[in-house]
């Protein structure tokens, strides 16, 4: 072939189906027969129901039932394993967080239905919430994703009190809620004690067993079909509430149950990136190089489980840093299950240890990146293992030089430009990639055409168009001829699609297959039989993997304009640069690549959900008042691949993309900000209130 | 004038706060009256819900579920469709309301298989991730043209920014939209 196929810029395969609306993503479904239910939520944030009165709701027309504690089906509400949550099945009367559910209305129609779930009228016994960070009950969680909660390398204490500079500073991040565009949507069927279920998922066998146990019965008995999925971003990982209450309000109607969760209520039950206070420490040298890091996370969780923010990731993997100490604290407060949100951990990681070397690159009078340069770490400081491969120098390079860095004034509040004070900044990108056993199914027909089977989904990443130039690339084959097939449980079991693993994942075991895949076809000289061949093999990392540390990387410099009167700030350039191993698709990987920094921008500018402190409710739970990028927020963003092989990582050579774009952005953006008006924002996000003094 | 017409808003103000209170809600909830709906150039004869959306009756009456609903609430744009040519938010104003108007969703902008060239322009400049935004970033687009409003990068964004696009498109969206009028 001429033009190598794999990392080629091909067009999505399913583009014309998303441009012409002819796909169908979960609410898009019809099912004859289906009825519409429409959750009620509680309007207190803790305290017990003490009466619901749903006579009104039962006789407005169209109602098929109103679904309260007192009539729900009685089912298993508790969590599965460490990383699930207990969920609210209308089993009991606490309320612990706004807008848990507590009554479903079923209708005919979606109208008839939103009607009634307004008559509902729930009275309610109220308690004092506690949402504020600081005062909630703290402790120490047993652990975190398999670490300890505290963790140190070398002695720290020591390092940092002999440091010729120190600094320690304070840094928030808010908590932030996902609004994926498709807001989450359930369609669910009995069929005896089979379950069919239409799913807003990541992973359709986590939704498969975790209504295995919540109803008792075989998973094999539930098939889970996640159509095309709009936008995720880490709410829709877990099984919420909503699921097992969809198929719950469908045994009570007798009848299949459309639920579609309001925008409102995307601000309920279904996740959010918690809130952090992260108090960081440098100790250094006077030419930069770090003697000691201490990292201390307070975030915040749910009354009734456990998620930390594992923002200490970023800072204990970078940096070539001798002693290191870490800490992650909790506080309980009256919200709903924080969870994993785009780049959880190193996002707001990034934005509090990047931020501090900025601060350090001034106190000592060196170059931003000048500073991380003295600091590159060539092996992974904290395990002391070789990284898989790291490129880093490189996107420095590349994107300090087409942002034009060298020609910055360091001194800061220096630049202008008419009335608006201009400022640039920088800041390191790093992502863990991951990879999980996953499964697929290869079959080449006698006319040469493949067919790829996984039940992973697909939410914007390419996953239709990536795996089969994976599997072309190795077939010698053009892309057009594979065709992958996804998106539900009857499909070979793929792992979650999240956590930067799905490339390491799914497109090892592509690889895997289409490898032996090709030792058949040579063996039949070329020529696959009559009824051709099939390949299904089950691929795990092997041991060996463990031996090198996999990451993504990357450089951002940002530049920004802020009105000095009015304390608005502008990006008005962004350049990125990123490592992200082999590229299976230049085109989509420069996409999530662009999506990562615009969630880094809004990190840094918009999003911040506000807890009213006195009813513990969410004052902005929809998109007029709860801030994210409009088009005309984003400037020109130059995104640069730096291209490579990874031999270590995995079998694609493929390290997560999807990622790494946000982690750092925000910093970026924030170090600006400091170069245009010499105010430091440790509190995002960085509002005009704050900027002006 | 302005002072007669202030105080009705007052008035009729103080009577919904009214009305909001009394949760039995209004008597008409169960109207349904019939008419015609022109979309993509056919009639449909409809009998619903007065309180039915014109999205809603898109998506769960007529089966034309490429218009999204993002929000339900005016703020997100995923729900664009051009009424007598016009881009509005069809989930803000009620299908009842659109006897006689012409509407146009994104099932009628291609003509047949072949894509009208912003849809191809899309695809070429990867202006979608998840795809769920796009029918009304295209509806936005398409829009946005007709009313002479799309001159340069600039006031592409500006008049682009009612539409919401969660994976960050938004560069690429304006790729699409000028590499579309460049050819036109």
């Amino acid at each position: 072939m001429s033009q190598p196929v794999l990392g080629a810029p091909l067009d999505r395969v399913e583009g014309p189906g998303k441009v012409t609306g002819r796909i169908a993503y979960t609410a898009d479904n019809d099912i004859p027969g289906m009825v519409h239910a429409v959750v009620v939520e509680s309007t207190i944030a803790n305290g017990r129901i003490a009466a619901i009165d749903e006579s009104a709701a039962r006789s407005a027309p169209g109602v098929i039932a109103i679904m309260t504690p007192r009539n729900a089906p009685r089912v298993d509400a508790r969590k599965v394993d460490a990383n699930d949550s207990l969920l609210f099945l209308l089993q009991g009367d606490a309320v612990e967080f706004d807008r848990q559910p507590v009554a479903v209305a079923i209708a005919e129609t979606f109208e008839q239905a939103t009607y009634a779930a307004r008559l509902v009228r729930v009275r309610y016994d109220v308690r004092p919430p506690t949402t504020a960070l600081a005062s909630g009950e703290r402790f120490l969680p047993d652990q975190i994703f398999g670490k300890p909660a505290q963790h140190k390398r070398g002695m720290p204490e020591d390092a940092f009190a002999r440091a010729a500079v120190t600094l320690k500073q304070t840094y928030r991040t808010p908590t932030e809620h996902h609004n994926p565009m498709e807001t989450h949507a359930t369609i669910a069927q009995w069929t005896g004690d089979r379950l069919t279920i239409y799913d807003a998922t990541q992973w359709v066998f986590g939704v498969q067993h975790r209504l295995a146990a919540t109803f008792g019965i075989d998973p094999k008995a539930i098939r889970v079909v996640a159509p095309f999925v709009g936008g995720a971003f880490g709410c829709k990982g877990q099984t919420w509430s909503h699921v097992p209450l969809a198929a719950m309000a469908a045994r009570l109607a007798g009848r299949p149950v459309k639920l579609v969760v309001t925008r409102p209520q995307m601000f309920g039950w279904v996740g959010h990136r918690p809130q952090t206070e992260q108090v960081v420490g440098l100790g250094a040298a006077r030419d930069g190089t770090l003697a000691a890091v201490t990292h201390d996370v307070l975030s915040e969780t749910s009354m009734s489980d456990e998620f930390v923010e594992p923002s200490v990731v970023f800072s204990r993997d970078l940096y070539a840093v001798p002693n290191y100490a870490m800490s992650d604290t909790l506080s309980r407060l009256n919200i709903s299950k924080p969870t994993y949100q785009r780049g959880p951990g190193e996002s707001t990681g990034s934005f509090a240890m990047e931020s501090a070397m900025d601060e350090l690159s001034y106190a000592l009078g060196i170059d931003p990146l000048e500073l991380r340069l003295r600091n590159y770490s060539a092996n992974d400081p904290d395990s002391g293992k070789p990284y898989s491969s790291k490129r880093l120098r490189e996107c420095y390079a590349a994107a300090a030089a087409q942002f034009g860095w060298s020609a910055r004034n360091p001194k800061v509040r220096s630049t202008s430009r008419g009335r608006m004070l201009v400022g640039s900044g920088m800041a390191t990108a790093s992502r863990a990639t991951h990879r999980s056993p996953c499964t697929v199914r290869m079959r080449m027909n006698a006319d040469g055409n493949v067919l790829v089977q996984c039940g992973t989904i697909e939410q914007g990443t390419g996953t239709p168009t990536v795996y089969p130039q994976l599997a072309a690339e190795i077939l010698e084959i053009p892309p057009e001829r594979v065709r992958f097939e996804f998106g539900n449980t009857d499909l070979p079991a793929a792992p979650i699609a999240a956590g930067s693993q799905t490339s390491g994942s799914v497109g090892s075991a592509v690889v895997v297959a289409a490898r032996r895949m090709r030792e058949l076809l040579v063996s039949h000289d070329g020529k696959p039989p009559a009824d051709g061949f099939e390949v299904e093999l089950e691929d795990s990392p092997p041991p060996e993997e463990a031996e090198h540390a996999t990451q993504a990387f990357g450089a951002h410099f940002a530049e920004v304009e802020v009105d000095p009167d009015l304390g608005t700030v502008r990006v008005t350039r962004f350049v990125g640069a990123f490592d992200g191993g082999r590229i299976l698709n230049a085109k989509t990987a420069r996409s999530q690549m662009l999506g990562g920094i615009v969630w880094g921008i809004s990190m840094a500018l918009f999003e911040d959900t506000r807890y009213d402190a006195r009813s513990g409710r969410i004052m902005n739970a929809n998109l007029s008042e709860y801030l994210v990028p409009t088009n005309a927020d984003i400037p020109d963003v130059e995104v640069i691949l730096i291209a490579g092989d990874d031999p270590f990582a995995n079998p694609a050579g493929a390290k997560g993309i999807g990622e790494v774009g946000i982690c750092g952005s925000a910093a970026a953006v924030a170090n600006a900000v400091y170069h245009a008006t010499g105010i430091r924002i440790r509190d995002l996000p960085i509002t005009p209130d704050k900027l002006i003094r | 004038m302005a002072r007669t017409s202030l105080s009705a808003v007052a008035l009729q103000l103080s009577g919904s706060g009214a009305a909001v209170s009394e949760p039995a809600g209004p008597a008409s909830a169960t109207a349904t009256p019939t008419f015609v709906l022109d979309v993509n150039g056919r009639e449909h004869q409809l009998t619903v819900d007065a309180r039915v959306t014109l999205l809603d009756a898109l998506r769960d009456r007529l089966g034309l579920t490429g218009t999204k609903k993002g929000c339900d609430q005016g703020t997100c744009g995923a729900c664009t469709v051009l009424v007598n040519g016009r881009r509005i938010d069809s989930c803000l104003t009620l299908a009842v309301m659109h006897e006689g108007d012409r509407v146009t969703t994104i099932e009628g902008l291609a003509s047949g298989e072949q894509l009208h060239p912003i849809q191809a322009a899309f695809i070429k400049n990867d202006a979608f991730q998840c795809g769920y935004c796009t029918p009304g970033q295209l509806m936005s687009a398409v829009g946005m043209v007709n009313e002479g409003h799309a001159i340069d990068r600039n006031t592409v964004r500006e008049q682009m920014s009612g539409n919401i696009c969660r994976c960050g498109c938004y560069p690429h969206i304006v790729d699409a939209v000028l590499d579309w009028k460049g050819r036109s």
